[in-house]
C-alpha cells in the first residue's frame, strides 16, 4: 500500500487540469481571441492617432486581460461540481486548500501564459515604447496569478447558482481594483521615465498575500457548496 | 485493518422546513453493512451527506472511532463516497480517471488488476464519454478497490448495473465488510448480502 504524499496529489491536480485542457484545446483559444479582439476593437473607434493610442495602451491591454481571466475562470470548478469529481477532491486526507492552488495554478497556466505571449504584439500594435511594453509583461506577469487567485473565491461562492456568471463579474471587478490601479500605476511611471520599482513590490507583495490567503476562503466556499 | 467504528447520535435533518428524520441512532462496526431504506424523498441522500461531513446535521453527533467528526481530513483518509454522479471526467480514458483517484489517496491494487476484477479489461485506454452508463458506474466503483478506504458511503451503487455486475459488487461489498470494512448504502434492489452482516434503517 502506497499512501499518496501531499506533493503528489498536487502534481496529480495539475496534471490531470492540464491533460483536461489539452483534450478541450478548442476552448482554450476563446479567452485569448477574446482578449486581441477587445485591444483590436479600440484603434478602430478612436482612430490611428499615435499619441492618444500610446497613452491608453496598457490600460486598455490590463482592462482586456482582466476580462479575459474572467470568462475563463467560472470553470474553474464548475465541471468538477457537475460530475462529482468536486466530492472526490474534498474528500481527501490532503489540505484541501493547497489542491485549490493546484487548481488556480493550473487555470493561471492555461489563461495567462498564452497572453503573454500576444500582449507585446498588442503593445506594438498600439505603438507602445519596448521598454514599456517590457514593465507591461513584468505587472501581467505579477498580476494575472492574483486575479486566477481572486476568482477562484468568487467561483466557488457561486458555484451553487444555476446562473452564476453575471453575479461572479459583479464580485470579481472590484476585487481586482488594487492589482490594476498598481499595474497601470508601474507602466504610467515607465511611459514617463519614473522608476517603477515601488509599484512592482506591491504587486509582488499583493501577490504573496493572494497565495497565502486566497485558497482558504475558497476551500470553504467549496465545501458550502456541497452541503 | 484494525477496528474501526461509526456513531450516529441523535441525527435529524430538516429540508426545505419539512422535517427528513429526527433522533436517528445507529452504530457501525468493522464487518458490517448498513442499508439505508425509505421511499423517495424520504432523505436518504440527505442522510448520506451528513455522514460524509459535506452537510451539517440540524441537530445530533458523528464519531468516527469514538472521537468526533471535527477534523474531517482524518475522517477522509478513511472514507470514500460514490454518489449519483460518478466523479469521472468524459475526457480522460479509464486508467487516467483511476490514476488520479490513486493519487490522492492510498494505492492498493494495480489498475490493471482492478480493471480485470470488474470486468473492463481492455478499456483502460478508451476515453469515459464512450462507455456506456454501466461500465461508467463500474470504473466509479473501481475506485473503491484501487484505493484503501475503509469505510464505504455509496449512494445507490447499483444504478445502470446489469445483474451479473450487480452480484460482483454484492461479493466486493461483502469481502470488503468481511475484511474489516464498513459499507453503508442506499439501494432500491433486493440485495443477496448475507443477513448475518446486514443492519438495516428505514426512513
Amino acid at each position: 500500500m502506497k499512501q499518496s504524499s501531499l506533493f503528489q496529489a498536487f502534481g496529480a491536480v495539475i496534471k490531470r487540469d492540464l491533460l483536461l485542457a489539452y483534450r478541450h484545446r478548442a476552448e482554450l483559444i476563446n479567452p485569448l481571441a477574446f482578449f486581441v479582439m477587445v485591444i483590436t476593437l479600440f484603434p478602430l473607434a478612436l482612430g490611428a492617432e499615435i499619441a492618444l493610442l500610446k497613452r491608453i495602451a496598457p490600460a486598455i491591454i490590463w482592462v482586456a486581460a482582466l476580462l479575459a481571466s474572467l470568462m475563463s475562470i467560472d470553470n474553474l470548478f464548475r465541471a468538477d461540481y457537475d460530475d462529482g469529481s468536486l466530492e472526490l477532491m474534498v474528500m481527501t486526507p490532503h489540505s484541501l486548500s493547497i489542491l485549490v492552488l493546484a487548481k488556480v495554478t493550473a487555470h493561471w497556466f492555461l489563461s495567462s501564459v498564452p497572453l503573454l505571449f500576444i500582449a507585446p504584439l498588442m503593445g506594438l500594435m498600439l505603438h507602445m515604447d519596448s521598454n514599456v511594453i517590457g514593465i507591461l509583461l513584468l505587472t501581467l506577469l505579477l498580476g494575472m496569478p492574483v486575479l486566477s487567485l481572486i476568482g477562484g473565491i468568487a467561483v466557488a461562492l457561486t458555484l451553487g447558482l444555476r446562473k452564476g456568471g453575471a453575479l461572479l463579474a459583479i464580485l470579481v471587478l472590484p476585487l481586482y481594483v488594487p492589482i490594476l490601479i498598481f499595474a497601470s500605476g508601474a507602466v504610467d511611471a515607465a511611459m514617463s521615465g519614473f522608476p517603477v520599482s515601488g509599484h512592482l513590490s506591491m504587486m509582488c507583495a499583493i501577490l504573496f498575500l493572494a497565495i497565502t490567503l486566497t485558497p482558504l476562503p475558497t476551500a470553504a466556499a467549496l465545501k458550502m457548496s456541497l452541503s | 485493518m484494525n477496528a474501526k467504528k461509526l456513531k450516529a447520535c441523535q441525527l435529524s435533518c430538516i429540508r426545505d422546513e419539512r422535517l427528513l428524520f429526527s433522533e436517528l441512532n445507529f452504530t457501525l462496526m468493522s464487518g458490517q453493512v448498513l442499508l439505508i431504506e425509505g421511499a423517495n424523498g424520504a432523505g436518504k441522500t440527505s442522510l448520506l451527506r451528513i455522514l460524509t461531513g459535506f452537510r451539517k446535521p440540524d441537530s445530533g453527533d458523528l464519531f468516527w472511532n469514538d472521537e468526533a467528526i471535527d477534523d474531517t481530513q482524518e475522517f477522509y483518509q478513511d472514507t470514500a463516497y460514490i454518489g449519483h454522479n460518478n466523479g469521472l471526467k468524459d475526457t480522460l480514458t479509464a486508467e487516467e480517471n483511476l490514476r488520479y483517484a490513486q493519487a490522492l489517496a492510498t494505492t492498493t491494487l494495480t489498475i490493471d488488476d482492478v480493471m480485470e476484477q470488474v470486468g473492463l479489461n481492455g478499456y483502460q485506454e478508451t476515453l469515459v464519454r464512450f462507455m456506456s452508463a454501466g461500465q461508467r458506474r463500474r470504473l466509479a466503483l473501481a475506485r473503491l478497490l484501487c484505493t484503501h478506504k475503509p469505510l464505504w458511503i455509496l449512494d445507490e451503487p447499483f444504478t445502470s448495473l446489469d445483474r451479473a455486475s450487480i452480484k460482483l459488487f454484492e461479493k466486493f461489498i461483502e469481502t470488503h465488510a468481511n475484511q474489516g470494512g464498513l459499507v453503508i448504502m442506499t439501494s432500491h434492489h433486493d440485495t443477496s448480502i448475507p443477513h448475518t452482516l446486514l443492519q438495516k434503517i428505514h426512513l
